[in-house]
């Protein structure tokens, strides 16, 4: 991941640092997405994964550090380039977010009708397009309250890639999906991937799903990229770090306890 | 929006005045690109004014009901039950009409607007309308925001229309005032500036109970109890606001 040219770079993080209030989130963190492949970025709970998306996408500012999207610097673009920069991206939300008003029809044709001036007829075969490519194309006219989990991601995908994005993020993709709607989702990220020639971050921290279908990962603790590589690369890593998290052990560097006084001292000063 | 917790009230209170304030500057600026998409403010005004009219109806016809009855009794005192009706008309017209639809408002559809907000917010259905370019600000908050404006004082003209048939029931049906003193003296007697300061606080209130609704849903906290604490606050400023307003609104047209 080393020798990438410059313009084969979808994203690329430099020594960002970002901070609510006074508890730092990330700090000099160094990544980037090259063009046409999959990126994992795993990590516990808390890592900073899901702020790094929202940086990524222009959602929060970073305090320190710099991030190019597309080959521009995030910083020195005002709300218009931010809005037409996000038009070149599809995000899937953790649990879909479909607008609940509308059904998955609607919710695949809303991009289109907001951005587009395409007749009726010519939208209508895009959006089942769109849900044939996720399997759903026979849920057309079901409303949100009305799909399973894995059925609402799918939806959220075929209305993330309605746009045809260059640029396609995962936030949580897997999360409280059964192991058949998981199987689903993975194969449409490849399928997604390698059909449509777009980039893709996937942000989970289902290790061993990601490792199907990653080109390249990054492992974040602390607000920090503790490990970087292929799949295999980290899952055969001698960081003491990266070994805990791939193998799921409960005490490591990241600690099972959450920092707290000496449980006698704390016990008899409650006594007290 | 959360602030530091131990920051004195007045600094706190003056905050929120602030942000309400830019807050409303930015819904103005985005209200003639809105108006570029009527379908979802005449939804919009459909979800609040058309459902609340039934409530509306209803609180009207007995807060008629009781006018009459009232005014009945302290008329009587004076032997003027035939100026039942002016009294009616006026009380509707310049108070009752504008300020008990407007608290209803605020109960029934303002809760409504901020908690559909605060969950389009908390299931990220709000984040997910940024990321595809979309202003939410045009889409959600604008459309709703007009359609509570334009349904308040289609609610207050409900409500009087409603209310005046209710005082008639009561005192002409019932206690039997002259069905003609009634409504010729409150003809000859209602002027056009009294129905004006109708609809211009019922235009007002329509516009603060709305405003808060909304800014309180897109600013909520996206967690259960930060809906539920929103949807708290829509009622009580609401509620305040639209008393504070109605005394200076009643000085400045005395």
């Amino acid at each position: 991941m080393s020798n990438s040219n410059a313009t084969d770079l979808i994203v690329d993080v430099r020594g960002v640092e970002y901070s609510i209030d006074s508890r730092l989130i990330l700090s000099g963190l160094d990544l980037s997405v090259r063009r046409g492949r999959i990126t994992a970025i795993m990590g516990p709970s808390g890592s900073g994964k899901t702020t790094l998306l929202k940086l990524i996408t222009a959602q929060v500012a970073p305090g320190r550090g710099q991030i190019s999207v597309f080959g521009a610097d995030l910083a020195t673009l005002n709300r218009a380039q931010v809005f037409a920069m996000r038009k070149r991206m599809g995000m899937l939300f953790q649990h879909g977010a479909l607008l609940t008003d509308l059904d998955a029809f609607e919710n695949v044709a809303f991009p289109l009708r907001e951005h587009t001036d395409l007749t009726e007829p010519l939208i209508r075969a895009l959006v089942i397009a769109k849900l044939n490519a996720v399997g759903l194309r026979g849920a057309a006219e079901l409303m949100p309250a009305e799909l399973s989990g894995g059925m609402a991601r799918r939806v959220a995908l075929a209305r993330a890639i309605a746009m045809d994005p260059e640029l396609l993020i995962y936030d949580e993709p897997f999360v409280g999906l059964d192991p058949i709607s998981r199987g689903v989702i993975l194969r449409l990220i490849r399928q997604m991937n390698d059909g449509l020639g777009v980039t893709s971050i996937v942000v989970s921290h289902d290790v061993h799903d990601l490792a199907q279908i990653a080109d390249d990962g990054y492992l974040l603790a602390g607000g920090k990229v503790v490990g970087r590589g292929t799949p295999q690369e980290l899952l055969a890593s001698d960081s003491a770090e990266v070994r805990q998290f791939m193998q799921g052990s409960a005490d490591g560097p990241v600690q099972f306890h959450y920092p707290a006084p000496d449980l006698w001292a704390q016990l008899s000063a409650d006594e007290r | 929006m959360s602030h530091p917790k131990r920051e004195p009230l007045p600094i706190r209170a003056l905050r929120s005045v602030g942000e309400l304030a830019l807050f409303f500057v930015r819904v103005l600026a985005h209200c003639v690109p809105a108006l570029a998409r009527p379908r979802l403010i005449v939804h919009q005004i459909y979800n609040a004014g058309a459902r609340s009219l039934s409530i509306v109806m209803l609180s009207g016809l007995f807060v008629g009901m009781v006018l009459g009855l009232q005014g009945f009794d302290l008329l009587q005192r004076f032997g003027s039950e035939d100026a039942l009706g002016i009294a009616a008309a006026l009380s509707l017209l310049k108070e009752l009409g504008p300020v008990v639809t407007a608290l209803l408002f605020a109960g029934r559809a303002g809760t409504a607007l901020t908690s559909e907000i605060g969950l389009m917010r908390a299931t990220d259905q709000i984040t997910a309308m940024q990321m595809m370019a979309v202003d939410a600000m045009r889409y959600v908050v604008v459309p709703r925001f007009l359609g509570g404006v334009v349904a308040m004082p289609l609610l207050v003209a409900m409500f009087n229309i409603v209310g005046l048939f209710g005082a008639q029931l009561v005192g002409v049906q019932l206690l039997g005032v002259d069905t003609g003193a009634f409504w010729s003296q409150m003809q000859g007697s209602v002027e056009l500036n009294d129905v004006w300061e109708g609809i211009v606080k019922s235009g007002v209130f329509g516009l603060a109970c709305s405003l808060i609704a909304v800014h309180s849903g897109y600013t909520a906290e996206p967690t259960a109890e930060g809906v539920g604490l929103a949807t708290t606050r829509t009622v009580v400023a609401s509620s305040v606001l639209v008393l504070l307003l109605d005394y200076v609104l009643t000085a400045f047209f005395l």
